[in-house]
């Protein structure tokens, strides 16, 4: 029935098959809207957020996302930039990723925040000191320029791509596409960087607080990295996760194998990066505000788990296989690899923003633990239901990826 | 009338602890006098605003050496290392709450605030709390709030403001009796006034003619968390050791530290 939409050359599942699916995860989506609906209209009362978590599920969420979705900027300067020219097979994928995630984070800082009509605000009368700011301001023109990466990918949809004045915008924006992704990358490393200085900052919070450079705590850096490092995981994760569901092969082993070897040796030098930070951090800055590292890991839920958890599990592991080309070429090591490498990523903004609320500063307070109400885990759940259906859409009906036609023939 | 450029002031506050009943009338005072709102069930404390908190502190021994103390916590009014750098001032991203020169008061703006919380998070007294609801007030109650402070409606945040309208209301009678300067009895905040044990001394800690200035020089006298580098405008006088080392955090083996004196 939808023939017509859909790529020439590839085979995409019968349309009713493909709606039932669409159903199930819209009804997933739709449980998010009422959560999200419920929130904007009775407010924040109905999270399980409180005085000592102002920040909490929906934080970590957006912190998640935006690094997981840092393999589209990242990409884009090893392609565009540093001229990898075999990324162009899973730049458009990357792409849609880093769409879907920073589109989403917009969403929840939108269902964050206790007063949504005035999150104007935030750019009116912009405390230019602030961390918060330099995320919204970056946020938002990154948000703009992901649409203009994404917006030639739309137009070379069959029937739209025979509009000649589609043709040849698209054939132009990809011309010009090198500067965008110079943009995207100077973006993202101010708001990824400025996510980090978010906690880095708070000299409140010895948890939190780290010394840095200039007005950057090492966390700015820090955040940077791990984005870069950590986000083309997500994007092969993913691709190979659309392999399994499609039973396709949609992207030769050699650019995979590619993308995976840069985000090994990120990753690699991000976590040595990260364990200096962790031991200047333990044995200089928080000795000098009177804390012994281990305060911050004496409670039943975060105990010191968590840093091994994030530092050697989610770190040393997924880098020293990706870094192995054994490793990397084996399937089985490529799926523990990245996985743990999502799981390193997540672990880290977790502790960056649910622990240090966690941990008590003043020395007769104690430690307070949280746990989200079903509208914040549904809100959360919605931007994954609406990016599994605009992966879905965009899997359907256009050329995500170039060497699909190739890889599969008819 | 004589126009001189008055002097900035640096309001602040000294509690003595070892007066301190933890009676709750400041707690009490504060939420009458700033129209703070209440839940119908106040259980949960943790979304409960309390400008004005009084924390019970305990010197862990057991029976019959422990020992009690009742320790009231405004908010703290820091101004950081350098002036005007407060946790919570330095990150707000709307410039929803402001750090007043003439004053040395942490102000919060409901009208710009919209809601983020990031000033709660870098605040680590817990001296910041979110209007999680609309206040609802008693029916007739809403007839016995003050007129000269605003209610704050659901999704900003709000703290003390050391009654700020207040100082206003003093500089309005300075202006009207033609003296520029304001006695130390015209402004005092409500919790000072209402505490019946005389514990909370209140005035401008710049000024030698006021009973704050000698008070905070006290050997007895410290901060909390003065190693955080907060500097903050509330003393506390405790002639227990415990009492002034529970004030911050110690490694093990370290003895309390002079406390640094920032504003002399």
């Amino acid at each position: 029935m939808d023939s017509a939409l859909i790529p020439e050359g590839v085979k995409r599942c019968p349309l009713p098959q493909f709606t039932k699916g669409l159903a199930v995860v819209g009804a997933v989506l739709l449980w998010g809207v009422f959560a999200m609906l419920l929130c904007w209209l009775k407010g924040l009362n109905q999270t399980n957020m409180n005085d000592y978590y102002g920040f909490a599920l929906w934080i970590w969420a957006d912190l998640a996302v935006i690094a997981l979705g840092g393999g589209a900027f990242f990409t884009g300067l090893l392609k565009y930039i540093l001229g990898k020219d075999e990324l162009k097979n899973i730049i458009n994928f990357a792409v849609l990723i880093g769409f879907i995630c920073y589109s989403s984070a917009l969403l929840i800082l939108a269902i964050d925040i206790g007063q949504p009509l005035r999150g104007w605000f935030i750019f009116w009368h912009a405390n230019v000191h602030s961390m918060l700011t330099e995320v919204a301001f970056c946020l938002s023109c990154y948000f703009a320029v992901l649409t203009i990466e994404y917006l030639p990918l739309v137009l070379e949809n069959r029937q739209l791509d025979k509009v000649p004045f589609f043709h040849n915008l698209t054939h132009n924006m990809h011309e010009i596409m090198p500067v965008f992704a110079a943009t995207g990358a100077f973006l993202s490393c101010f708001h990824q960087g400025s996510l980090g200085g978010v906690a880095g900052v708070l000299y409140g919070r010895p948890f939190a607080y780290r010394e840095g450079l200039l007005v950057w705590p090492w966390t700015f850096f820090l955040f940077t990295w791990s984005a870069a490092a950590y986000g083309p995981c997500f994007t092969i994760f993913l691709t190979k996760l659309m392999e399994k569901i499609t039973t396709k092969k949609l992207v030769k082993d050699n650019v995979i194998e590619l993308l995976a070897k840069i985000s090994g040796w990120m990753i690699f030098t991000y976590i040595i990066a990260k364990i200096i930070d962790t031991g200047w951090w333990a044995f200089r800055t928080a000795p000098e505000m009177g804390f012994q590292w281990t305060d911050f890991y004496n409670n039943a839920f975060y105990g010191i788990w968590i840093l091994i958890a994030e530092i050697v599990v989610g770190g040393i592991f997924p880098a020293l296989i990706l870094i192995t080309p054994k490793g990397r070429s084996s399937s089985t090591g490529l799926w523990i690899a990245v996985i743990l490498a999502i799981i390193g990523v997540s672990l880290n903004r977790w502790v960056m923003v649910l622990q240090v609320m966690a941990v008590p500063v003043l020395s007769f307070d104690q430690w307070v633990l949280y746990f989200p109400s079903w509208q914040e885990i549904a809100t959360t759940i919605l931007p994954v239901a609406y990016g599994v259906i605009l992966t879905a859409l965009s899997y359907r009906y256009l050329p995500i990826f170039p060497q699909e036609k190739e890889l599969n023939p008819a | 009338m004589k126009q001189e450029q008055e002097k900035p002031k640096k309001f602040g506050m000294v509690i003595d602890l070892d007066k301190c009943t933890g009676c709750g009338a400041c707690m009490v005072a504060c939420m009458a006098e700033n129209n703070v709102p209440f839940k119908e069930n106040e259980t949960n404390k943790l979304d409960s605003i309390t400008w004005m908190r009084v924390y019970k502190l305990t010197n862990n021994k057991p029976f019959p050496m422990t020992e009690v103390c009742y320790l009231p916590r405004p908010c703290q009014h820091c101004e950081g290392l350098h002036t005007g750098h407060s946790p919570c001032v330095s990150v707000c991203p709307a410039t929803a709450t402001d750090y007043d020169m003439e004053t040395g008061i942490v102000s919060q703006i409901y009208t710009r605030c919209f809601g983020c919380r990031y000033c709660m998070g870098a605040c680590p007294y817990h001296a910041r709390y979110f209007n999680w609801w609309d206040p609802v007030w008693p029916e007739g109650m809403e007839k016995m709030l003050s007129p000269n402070v605003s209610p704050r409606m659901r999704g900003v945040v709000e703290k003390c403001s050391f009654c700020f309208h207040r100082y206003q209301a003093a500089k309005d009678k300075a202006f009207y009796k033609e003296t520029r300067a304001i006695a130390e009895d015209d402004y005092q905040t409500a919790c000072t006034q209402a505490c019946p044990a005389g514990a909370i001394t209140f005035g401008d800690l710049d000024n030698k003619d006021h009973a704050v200035y000698k008070k905070k020089q006290d050997p007895n006298a410290f901060r909390l968390l003065e190693r955080l580098g907060t500097n903050t405008k509330v003393y506390y006088l405790s002639r227990k050791e415990w009492v002034r080392k529970a004030g911050d955090n110690y490694l093990p083996g370290e003895g309390l530290q002079k406390p640094r004196r920032i504003h002399e």
